[in-house]
């Protein structure tokens, strides 16, 4: 684990959408488990988690939706320019074979590695809108849904998952994405007896379970997240409900 | 085996064990403070809240070397008002619960205890000495013999819980300071808070890690600095010591309360050892008591001293 930030080169930048670019870096003898993420820093602007997107020999990538003055500033790179990074962080996922990932948006970056490692993986994704699709090229069995239907079946994943329930038996679902999406998709995993691992995002600050920006009723979701379990989140009341600010004040989820 | 007693009394609030847990880590939510106490704090301290809320600094705030850590994490807390809601019903929590308490100008620290005030606080820890953060602690001129007064005096007025006055381990006039907060009615001295501040650069960015660049040092490489703290407070002042600094193991618990200490705080240590790190430290004193034929760990406290 790196514990203070190391400058790495980006070698290498894929454009996976509109607003979604992937950086590659050298990623030395650092290990990274499918789920885990790593702070990324930019010297006098800011620093924030990523789920590492690809892991090839030498190489990782992290995938970046723009959304803000730090993700903007990301896009602007070109290769040979640098940014910092410490980790891995967190706990990842617990890869079981027979299983379905579930990715809602750029949430799907946390499943990339997940479904590279799972070679029988079922993978749904849903977005808003055809632009909002990534990784449409690396994984070719991928069910593709968009709100409004200008890509894939039109509807949700949440539309999509009771049918893939139904049709087999999987062994464990995996879901990253919007909170929201999450919940409903831990319920159907209840509904229909199969054991679920879900990636949260939360506001963090240490990254090491020390600030306790990241708490999510007790859970902190930087180590012993970001991935929990269905039968953790059953007890995590502010799972799919409340969040904390910058501030630290708890407030409803959006 | 003769039974080990842990427990102490600190200004009439009685801990099942002296192991607190520090203001700032961790003590964000309710449900992170019962956590901490199904883990083994004897006491638990909220993270410092100031009347209107506050973002803090910009990340990187938290970051760790080789002898200890580095943080300009800035206050970040959601004001009063949110903390009131947050912090309710603490007879849940299964242990004590400090708050801490902050401000820019000694009214600011008396509202912010108003606000808290229908909650169940044991006690009210007040830290003057935050050296990261601009307006408040030494940064403001919080840490000297007169603002520490003025400031301990007006919270006397507001509370007739035990006050607990935070102190930098970076200012000369220590015992001073510490002599101002006794003499204006504070119950007990906390010592100490981070230390520095200090900075770490990052060679090949060639800038400051931190957002803040500069921020207080605390874990391993504070520890001897807080010993000496203690040692010295014990000689100058009559109210309990609670001692903070780099303490993660039973071993270091009871150094620090030689030195004079009637309890102690634990903070970086949760990076160390884990989130049952004040399991690990009462399981490693009762060990060490054990085999030395002491039964009651308030017989150590001072010892260290002619
Ligand atoms: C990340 C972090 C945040 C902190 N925030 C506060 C705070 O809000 N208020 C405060 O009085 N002390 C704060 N402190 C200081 C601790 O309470 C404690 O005095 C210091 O860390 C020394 O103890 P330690 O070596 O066991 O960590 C903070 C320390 C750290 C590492």
């Amino acid at each position: 684990m790196i514990e203070q930030p190391i400058m790495v080169k980006i070698c290498d930048i894929r454009e996976e959408s509109p607003d979604v670019k992937t950086f590659f870096f050298s990623k030395g003898n650092l290990r990274f488990e499918p789920g885990q993420f790593v702070m990324v820093w930019l010297p006098l602007l800011d620093e924030k988690p990523f789920a590492v997107s690809y892991l090839q020999n030498d190489v990782a990538g992290i995938s970046v939706l723009r959304r803000g003055i730090f993700t903007q500033s990301l896009h602007d790179m070109k290769i040979s320019g640098t940014f910092g990074i410490r980790g891995p962080y967190g706990r990842g996922f617990d890869l079981q074979p027979g299983a379905c990932a579930v990715g809602g948006g750029i949430g799907m970056a946390s499943l990339a590695t997940l479904a590279d490692r799972l070679p029988d993986i079922t993978i749904l994704q849903g977005a808003r809108t055809a632009s909002g699709i990534i990784y449409q090229n690396r994984f070719r069995g991928m069910k593709v849904c968009t709100d409004d239907g200008s890509l894939g079946l039109r509807g949700t994943v949440i539309d999509l998952l009771p049918e893939q329930l139904k049709s087999r038996t999987f062994q464990k679902v995996y879901a990253c994405g919007p909170e929201k999406m999450l919940y409903r998709v831990v319920e159907l995993c209840n509904r229909y007896g199969v054991g679920c691992e879900a990636s949260l995002e939360r506001y963090m600050k240490c990254g090491f379970g020390l600030c306790g920006q990241c708490d999510c009723s007790g859970q902190r979701v930087c180590l012993d997240g970001p991935v929990f379990t269905s039968a953790e989140l059953s007890v995590m009341e502010d799972f799919g409900k409340m969040e904390i600010t910058k501030a630290g004040e708890r407030v409803i989820h959006k | 085996m003769s039974k080990i007693n842990l427990s102490v009394n600190l200004c009439n609030i009685p801990l099942n064990n002296p192991g607190i847990l520090a203001s700032g880590i961790l003590g964000t939510t309710r449900a992170l403070l019962k956590r901490m106490v199904e883990n083994g704090a004897g006491a638990v301290t909220i993270k410092s809240i100031s009347k209107e809320p506050r973002e803090g600094h910009k990340n990187p705030t938290v970051i760790t070397f080789e002898g200890g850590m580095l943080n300009a994490v800035g206050y970040s807390n959601p004001g009063v008002e949110a903390a009131a809601k947050e912090f309710s019903q603490l007879n849940e929590i299964g242990a004590p619960v400090i708050a801490s308490v902050i401000g820019t100008q000694k009214e600011d620290f008396v509202r912010v205890v108003e606000g808290l005030s229908a909650q169940k606080f044991s006690a009210i820890e007040i830290p003057l000495s935050c050296p990261h953060t601009p307006g408040f602690g030494l940064l403001a001129g919080q840490g000297t013999p007169q603002a520490t007064f003025d400031i301990t005096a007006a919270v006397r007025k507001a509370t007739s819980l035990p006050i607990f006055i935070k102190l930098s381990p970076s200012i000369p006039e220590l015992c001073s300071v510490a002599k101002a907060a006794e003499d204006a009615g504070a119950d007990a001295i906390t010592a100490v808070n981070s230390m520095g501040p200090g900075m770490l650069i990052n060679i090949d960015a060639q800038r400051p890690i931190l957002s803040f660049k500069v921020g207080g040092v605390t874990g391993d490489a504070l520890r001897p600095i807080a010993i000496r703290c203690v040692y010295d407070l014990y000689q100058s002042v009559k109210i309990p010591i609670i001692g903070v600094g780099g303490i993660s193991t039973g071993r270091h618990a009871i150094e620090i309360m030689m030195a004079g200490a009637s309890a102690f705080g634990v903070g970086s240590a949760i990076y160390y050892r884990g989130i049952d790190v004040f399991k690990k430290i009462s399981d490693e004193m009762a060990f060490w008591m054990q085999e030395r034929g002491i039964t009651n760990i308030n017989e150590i406290v001072g010892v260290a001293h002619d």
